[in-house]
């Protein structure tokens, strides 16, 4: 069972791509617990990527505190200590075309991690390494020597995950695993997510707008709305009493594969409005997040 | 009803470096005035190749070898390519995936929409473009008269889909192609967009084919649905059939791999592998080697389309009546017991 102890911690983070523009990411908290999955929705541009790559600090971090497993590595300023975290904190990235390296075979893709953080004694220890995760993500061994273009889709992700895994790491950020592959291997590819969590007792931060999938994959989950984070709590309560109209506008609209069901739904609208910049989140039932503005109202 | 589009055994193959792609292998069907078909297939079923046939659309490189289709009993296949471009754009229209590629992006909205209308009608250019400033309206562009005069890249990803849409309507087509309309959008964007292309459909009347690997969005706009499976239709039936009386082990593996949101605990029930490639097809059934509940003769022979209803044939050997009796798997079934949402009036 979950330990309910936090493994990430995240506070105020807020994250601007040029100077004096609107964040991106605007004063968003919440803690990822050990060994669990915590999803984040929203609309594309609503700023949960740009949380994701700030929490492995692949991206700069302009104000608030990261904290993993106790450490601030929003202060992280040698090497060593990025390299040190970097071994235990790994990504997970949407595009299976984009993120691999078409010019390495794929034993050098995974074994970057390896290479990098010294973990294998020598070269035969390395490639049987190599060997180890490539056969625990369903990828035969002896296609080590290929080129990622010799794989499919669901392939050059299962490549993804054992790069990641590679470093055996506590951590890893799933930046929309599973939208870039077909409905068919996108369950393949969950359920290998999963496998290795409880193999491994991984913490994952889940990406995805797939809020069906977030929902069957995710303990707790944090909605995003323009760059902050407007509800979050265990997902199953949340997907069950959603409080913020945004939340509500964004459930009540998933397609759901049953005629019936189509036929006769109604859609919340929600209007965009701004949110106001002292809105913070208060609790409302146990473990359940709303953010609000000064008068307790939903912002 | 009286059929508007009559696809019938056509087949399309590619040639490439790697050699033939067997893209689109004997695929019939039919689509009536006013009604909804759903192709649905993961990316190189065929899906967008049967589309682009039917538009004449295709690569260079593609070749259709086989079949008709057939507007109105008038063979397309056949028409010359001045004839062709009278039926694209105004007879059958299409609205793309990628709103960004589809539109020019040096020319202003108002114009590009006003373009198509004169294209395919005489009419004055202010005539054009006062049907255009309606379309854009109508597709829910708000303050249409200033936005008339911006360039695609002034708009967010939805309103660009949104125009795309208009473009597509401004001929008043009998038939609509939409190739993943929302695939790029985000749901409540994606909502919106199927409601106005449902809106759209009952205003005109058209037929739409709507082409998507998306099981939400089909329950959500098909009449009927088409199954794909590495160029073939493997089942077709109303939508109440394939949803709720599946026989095609391929559209169970696809009803059953993507949680519903009562799904929780239990692992995914994925279809193992991957689908095959168009080039070398192994004998027999395409789908047997991912199959499940493959019988012998799926590795033999290609099962033909097997009749279940009036409207609902399925091509797998398990509907053959000397194959064992299988019945639709409990995990099918059991989705609509799960679902409290689900409306339970269900024969």
């Amino acid at each position: 069972m979950r330990v309910e102890k936090s493994l990430v911690k995240v506070e105020h983070l807020t994250h601007r791509y040029a100077a004096g523009a609107t964040p991106a990411v605007a004063d968003v908290s919440f803690d990822i617990r050990q060994g669990e999955t915590f999803g984040l929705v929203g609309e594309s541009g609503c700023g949960k990527t740009t949380t994701g790559r700030m929490l492995v600090r692949l991206l700069g971090i302009t104000s608030g505190r990261v904290y993993f497993d106790g450490q601030d590595i929003s202060a992280i300023r040698t090497r060593l200590e990025m390299l040190a975290f970097r071994r235990q904190a790994q990504i997970i990235f949407q595009d299976p075309y984009a993120s691999l390296d078409p010019r390495k075979k794929v034993i050098d893709i995974i074994a970057e991690g390896i290479d990098v953080h010294h973990l294998a004694e020598n070269r035969r220890e390395r490639n049987e390494q190599v060997a180890c995760l490539m056969e625990s993500v369903g990828l035969r061994p002896d296609y080590a020597n290929r080129f990622p273009h010799e794989f499919s889709g669901g392939q050059r992700q299962r490549i993804g995950i054992a790069r990641a895994l590679a470093t055996q790491p506590r951590f890893i950020v799933c930046d929309e695993p599973i939208s870039a592959l077909d409905v068919s291997i996108q369950a393949q590819v969950v359920n290998l997510l999963k496998d290795e969590q409880h193999k491994r007792g991984l913490t994952y931060l889940f990406i995805a707008h797939d809020l069906s999938m977030v929902k069957y994959v995710s303990d707790r989950i944090g909605v995003m709305y323009r760059g902050r984070i407007v509800e979050m709590g265990d997902a199953q309560e949340v997907y069950a009493h959603p409080q913020h109209p945004y939340t509500q506008s964004l459930l009540s609209s998933i397609p759901r594969p049953d005629p019936d069901t189509e036929r006769n739904r109604s859609r919340i609208p929600y209007e965009k409005r701004e949110i106001a910049q002292d809105a913070t989140m208060i609790q409302v039932s146990p473990g359940h997040y709303l953010l609000c503005d000064p008068h307790g109202r939903p912002a | 009803m009286m059929d508007m589009l009559a696809v019938k055994h056509l087949s399309v193959a590619f040639d490439t470096v790697a050699g033939r792609v067997q893209a689109v292998r004997n695929v019939s069907f039919s689509l009536c005035r006013g009604e909804t078909l759903a192709l649905v297939g993961e990316s190189g079923c065929g899906k967008s190749a049967t589309c682009r046939a039917i538009m004449r659309l295709l690569a260079r490189n593609a070749q259709i070898t086989e079949g008709s289709v057939e507007l109105d009993g008038q063979d397309l296949l056949k028409l010359s390519s001045s004839a062709m471009r009278k039926i694209r754009g105004n007879r059958i229209a299409m609205i793309f995936q990628d709103p960004m590629t589809a539109l020019d992006p040096t020319m202003k909205i108002g114009r590009q929409i006003a373009e198509t209308i004169t294209l395919h009608r005489r009419v004055s250019h202010a005539a054009a473009n006062r049907r255009a400033l309606e379309l854009l309206a109508q597709v829910g562009i708000e303050d249409a008269p200033r936005r008339f005069h911006q360039y695609p890249h002034e708009f967010s990803g939805g309103q660009r889909q949104r125009i795309v849409i208009a473009i597509a309507l401004a001929a008043d087509p009998d038939i609509l192609i939409a190739d993943e309309p929302t695939t790029a959008l985000d749901v409540t964007m994606q909502a919106q967009i199927l409601d106005l292309i449902r809106a759209s459909q009952a205003r005109t009347g058209a037929s739409v084919i709507f082409i998507t690997h998306d099981l939400g969005v089909v329950a959500n706009v098909a009449d009927r649905v088409a199954i794909m499976y590495a160029g073939k239709i493997v089942e077709t039936g109303t939508s109440q059939e394939i949803f709720y009386d599946p026989r095609h082990p391929y559209t169970w593996g696809l009803l059953a791999s993507m949680p519903t949101l009562n799904t929780s605990g239990e692992r995914l029930r994925a279809i193992p592998g991957t689908p095959p490639t168009l080039i070398h097809l192994p004998q027999g059934d395409a789908f047997a080697p991912r199959n499940p509940y493959a019988l012998e003769a799926d590795f033999l022979a290609e099962p033909p389309m097997f009749k279940i209803s009036d409207t609902h044939y399925a091509a797998t050997w398990l509907l053959d009546p000397r194959a064992p009796r299988i019945d639709v798997p409990d995990f099918i079934q059991k989705r609509w017991e799960e679902d409290p949402c689900a409306s339970k009036s269900r024969s």
